[in-house]
């Protein structure tokens, strides 16, 4: 145990800095910059069933203070991942990394998790029921409590893994849905997924993103993603991993004390690829400055 | 990929809304003409991924098109001033594929990588010809920075106010070449492609990281799908599909 220890449920990671899925690939290509074992652990790249090529471009547009994509779930599907990414990332990492898993059905989430649920090195299954950048599927399973629960229900007869939903900030009660998966047997959450967005070019008065409306990140979302977790975690008793806006070790200090027990940092990634490593390093440093002994100590210390 | 700090030497218009932006800092990282950097812009939250026209020893230097707010941010600085750059970024060109007689075609803001290229493809002795398009006489440059270079070049302006009225794909009629090295808008390159000669194009699109992280730039070629920023954005004529 080191100050910068913190625990998702048995599972102790050195640090809480996670990056966030669809901000990472499938991390080995981060092992030419730095050192992967740093890390608390990594989201890898949403998979699904069937591989999948994503939307049309133009995919991104800049927004203050942040950004909007619309890559629609582009990955090589379950099996490739198994047979040629996962083998590529042990060559480099060698602890345990995060499946996240998208689907269309709930037969998909389920078919996906149960090959995902064989491979010993993969620490938990985030479930993301929360992508707003396809038409079928995605957001629509994380808008919905009893939609929700049954992908979770589902999910976790397949794997005897920690099951973790990856939640859509786009609801009107992140509690309510919050509620009925751990009710379902959700392990943990991971809050936020993107706000659903848009741009529009003010000289042609078209929509830059190829999809029109798209995902909205970055430290603008900060102040939503942070709110929704200390909501859900004054509601429910399993672990919160953060994830919204992070850019630096004060971040995880505020997503820490709203009671997140591990954070993820995302678009950040984008814009300073050395940006987990960076804050890992500042965070030993803000503590001495702030008188904090250990993370552990200050886990939802703002729920008081 | 290194990150640094570089210095603005110097930073002029050249032609209608286009910069030449001369820096210098570390340049160990430039492999090929054709890579690209990404730039740290103030109040914006994403990079500008502009690509290299050329670099020495001491200098780098970049040509860029204001189009938008990030454009007009660097059009406004001055030397002294330094900018916080994603430096090699991209594969560029793969000069040994060249053929006997190699045309580097370029359009528009597609232009700048090309003279990086032509540079050291002369200095290695490779028979070039530069085919520069622009949409009119006030929007081109550097064509007398080519022909300094000692190689010949083909005009073509859409107005005809310099050089041949018309586009890139009509000078290329009257050259006989064996392989071809193109940048500049998709429809450039498509007509460019469709001319069946082998060569390397290189393609523009919007990107989320610009170093194969978030997928932002993917296109489907016909050898699977490749990310525009660290797969490219560079490929083989071969493999592209229009």
């Amino acid at each position: 145990m080191s100050r910068l220890t913190v625990k998702l449920g048995d599972w102790e990671l050195d640090n809480p800095i996670i990056p966030a899925s669809g901000t990472f690939g499938f991390g080995y290509e981060f092992a030419k910059y730095y050192d992967l074992d740093l890390l608390g652990s990594m989201s890898l790249k949403g998979t699904t069933k069937d591989p999948r090529f994503g939307n049309p471009t133009p995919r991104i547009a800049e927004c203050e203070m942040g950004l909007l994509n619309a890559i629609g779930l582009q990955n090589p599907g379950v099996h490739k991942v198994i047979e040629e990414e996962l083998p590529k990332l042990r060559q480099v990492y060698h602890k345990k990394a995060i499946a996240n898993i998208s689907g269309f059905s709930v037969e998909d989430y389920a078919y996906t998790a149960a090959l995902f649920d064989k491979e010993e090195d993969m620490g938990i299954l985030e479930i993301n029921i929360s992508c707003p950048n396809v038409k079928h599927g995605g957001m629509a399973f994380g808008t919905d409590p009893q939609a929700a629960a049954t992908v979770c229900r589902a999910v976790k007869k397949v794997t005897t893994k920690p099951v973790y939903m990856k939640l859509s900030p786009n609801v009107t009660d992140i509690v309510a849905i919050a509620k009925a998966v751990v009710e379902a047997g959700a392990d943990g959450l991971v809050l936020i997924n993107t706000l659903f967005g848009m741009r529009i070019d003010p000289r042609t008065g078209r929509p830059i993103v190829s999809t029109k409306m798209a995902g909205f990140s970055g430290p603008a979302i900060k102040p939503v993603a942070l709110r929704m977790v200390y909501q859900v975690c004054q509601a429910v008793d399993v672990p919160v991993i953060g994830v919204g806006g992070i850019q630096n070790a004060d971040d995880v200090l505020e997503f820490l004390s709203a009671g997140a027990s591990a954070v993820q940092v995302g678009a950040q990634n984008l814009v300073d690829p050395w940006a987990c490593p960076r804050i890992i390093e500042e965070l030993s440093r803000k503590m001495d400055e702030y008188g904090i002994e250990t993370l552990e100590e200050i886990i939802g210390r703002a729920q008081k | 990929m290194t990150n640094g700090m570089y210095e603005i030497v110097s930073n002029r218009p050249i032609a209608q809304d286009t910069y030449e932006m001369v820096l210098q800092g570390d340049l160990s990282f430039a492999e090929n003409p054709g890579q690209f950097v990404n730039i740290k812009l103030e109040g914006l939250y994403l990079r500008r991924p502009i690509s290299i026209c050329d670099w020495d020893d001491a200098t780098l230097t970049l040509i860029y098109k204001v189009v938008g707010k990030g454009t007009r941010q660097m059009a406004e600085m001055k030397p002294g001033k330094e900018l916080d750059i994603l430096c090699g970024l991209g594969n560029g060109f793969d000069m040994k594929k060249a053929g006997e007689h190699s045309l580097l075609i370029g359009g528009g803001v597609g232009v700048p990588p090309l003279y990086g290229l032509a540079r050291r493809m002369v200095y290695e002795g490779k028979k070039v010809t530069a085919v520069l398009g622009f949409g009119n006489k006030n929007q081109a440059f550097y064509v007398e920075k080519f022909k300094a270079l000692g190689c010949p070049v083909e005009v073509a302006t859409e107005d005809g106010s310099l050089g041949t009225k018309g586009f890139v794909t009509h000078v290329m009629e009257n050259l006989s070449y064996d392989y071809y090295f193109a940048c500049g808008p998709m429809p450039m390159l498509r007509a460019v492609h469709a001319c069946g000669k082998p060569g390397q194009l290189s393609f523009e699109e919007r990107m989320g990281c610009g170093f194969g992280a978030c997928m932002g730039c993917s296109c489907e070629t016909l050898v699977g799908n490749k990310r525009i920023c660290v797969d490219g954005p560079v490929m083989d004529s071969s493999e592209v599909k229009f």
